[in-house]
């Protein structure tokens, strides 16, 4: 059989700590079992990686739907009385499929779509990350949806004329003038979006997906002490966020210099 | 006939809030190639939408706009083709916040008529020249002063080289001193001979350079004629009244 943490404590131990303060001795043997022993500090860098790319692929879902979905509305919401033609039904219906998507979304826990997901949409998917990575997009991407329409509606109506004026068509004004402004303009919500996003990828440990949090809580379990294994988690989470928020930061100060 | 007509506007109407209110009511009116017309009236005459109607901007709920002789009014007509022929110019400028100068005047040549970026730049940086702000075309449009704004504004649109303008009260929302530097640029433009048609508070600029001026009220047009016909000799007691107010 092998040894457990605290037999093979006093063997791994340097001396210094050992023959020092008894806080000093415990400290070190509480790091030992949280982090060494058993290579457990394996399972936090496999945890990061998880999160990682999990919040990743989500942004990008996420996005990718919310444009897709803020163009949607907007199209409609300020174009369906002067249209005409085969695209009004279409856009119509794409219109009311994405305010029910929007209500479901907003209106349940991402932790039920998460485990909705898995246990019976993708019931035969035994790939965590990219189911977990679907279902956080997805709810994800309805949040972007309303941040990016907002954007778009703040934008002045003179820029739409002064495209269409020239020859642009909706889109091509909408993807050259309208889009770029309207993504600036929202930036700085869009990245608390992405923080939120990051932060909510802690719930994947219900369908057993080895994220930040659910390392903390096996490895804590396993040398029945929580304390440094979720602070680790905690630690780890925050120092995430404030690389983020810095880099969101300087990103914001070079798009605005842009303009002064 | 209709072959020296630029624009011919037949019997436009508009109308706002499920007819209730009437922007225009019945309009008739043909713009020439070469003709500088400007349109005058008390607010909410119905002159702007006028003006908004001819390049579809607001689409009439009745009657027709030809271009060139093409009715641009029917569903059928590729608007967006018709509009890279016609330059606007807005009373609040509109220009692109997020783009240089150079790029602001630049971008429709480059995607819509496929010219080549070194072309386009060459022709923005003399036409920038023309107007004086040679110097500012790697400024972003918050930098500049309304008047450089609305300088700006009317280059971009010259860009595409339109075959006629339509100015939408382009020195209203300047400050006084800055009214001077705008007008000038559309005088020098009227000289060439671009064909124009202005909405305007102006009544100095209509004097001047218009070679015909429309009076509108109540969505309709009241009188029309030369500067001098319908500043010093006015047939209409709507004009009279009009003119005596702002003269």
């Amino acid at each position: 059989m092998r040894p457990s943490a605290s037999q093979s404590w006093p063997l791994v131990a340097p001396d210094w700590i050992q023959n020092g303060p008894e806080w000093l001795n415990d400290f070190g043997y509480d790091v030992y079992k949280s982090f060494i022993f058993d290579d457990r500090y394996q399972m936090y860098l496999k945890g990061l990686g998880n999160t990682l790319l999990l919040t990743f692929l989500a942004l990008l879902i996420g996005v990718a739907l919310g444009i897709v979905i803020s163009l949607i509305r907007v199209s409609w919401d300020k174009n369906h009385t002067e249209m005409h033609g085969p695209i009004k039904p279409v856009l119509g219906f794409l219109n009311a499929l994405a305010r029910v998507y929007l209500t479901v979304i907003r209106g349940t826990p991402a932790v039920v779509q998460l485990m909705i997901m898995y246990f019976i949409v993708f019931a035969s998917s035994r790939n965590k990350v990219m189911v977990a990575a679907l279902s956080f997009g997805i709810n994800s991407g309805a949040y972007v949806a309303e941040i990016i329409r907002g954007g778009i509606m703040s934008i002045d109506e003179g820029q739409m004329e002064a495209g269409r004026s020239l020859g642009f068509g909706y889109v091509s004004t909408m993807r050259y003038i309208i889009l770029p402004q309207a993504f600036k303009a929202v930036l700085p919500t869009l990245a608390n979006e992405f923080i939120v996003l990051l932060k909510e990828t802690a719930v994947a440990g219900y369908v057993g997906l080895t994220d930040v949090t659910y390392a903390g809580n096996i490895i804590g379990g396993n040398c029945y002490d929580y304390l440094f294994p979720l602070l680790m988690s905690a630690l780890i989470y925050l120092v995430l966020v404030m690389f983020f928020t810095f880099l969101v930061g300087k990103l914001e100060r070079r798009l605005r210099s842009s303009e002064r | 006939m209709s072959a020296e007509y630029i624009i011919q506007a037949k019997e436009l109407r508009k109308s706002f809030g499920g007819g209730e209110i009437k922007a225009l009511d019945g309009v008739t009116a043909d713009i020439r190639k070469g003709e500088v017309v400007v349109v005058i009236g008390p607010s909410g005459s119905g002159k702007s939408t006028f003006l908004r109607c001819l390049n579809l901007l607001e689409v009439p709920t009745g009657g027709q706009v030809l271009f060139e002789g093409v009715d641009i009014t029917d569903k059928k007509a590729d608007i967006n083709l018709h509009r890279r022929k016609m330059g606007m110019v807005f009373q609040h400028f509109n220009l692109f916040p997020h783009m240089t100068i150079l790029k602001n005047m630049t971008l429709a040549p480059v995607k819509l008529l496929q010219k080549p970026q070194a072309d386009a730049e060459a022709q923005a940086k003399a036409l920038l020249e023309r107007v004086g702000l040679a110097d500012r075309a790697n400024a972003y449009p918050s930098q500049l002063s309304g008047g450089q704004k609305q300088r700006i504004a009317i280059v971009r649109a010259l860009c595409m080289d339109p075959e006629v303008m339509l100015f939408d009260e382009p020195t209203s929302a300047l400050d006084p001193e800055m009214v001077g530097e705008v007008l000038e640029v559309m005088k020098e433009l009227a000289k060439e001979g671009m064909t124009m048609v202005v909405v305007t508070h102006e009544m100095g600029f209509a004097r001047e350079v218009a070679d015909r001026v429309i009076f509108m009220a109540d969505g309709k047009i009241v009188e029309e004629g030369r500067p001098e016909e319908i500043f010093s000799a006015p047939q209409q007691p709507r004009t009279r009244e009009f003119l005596a107010k702002v003269l």
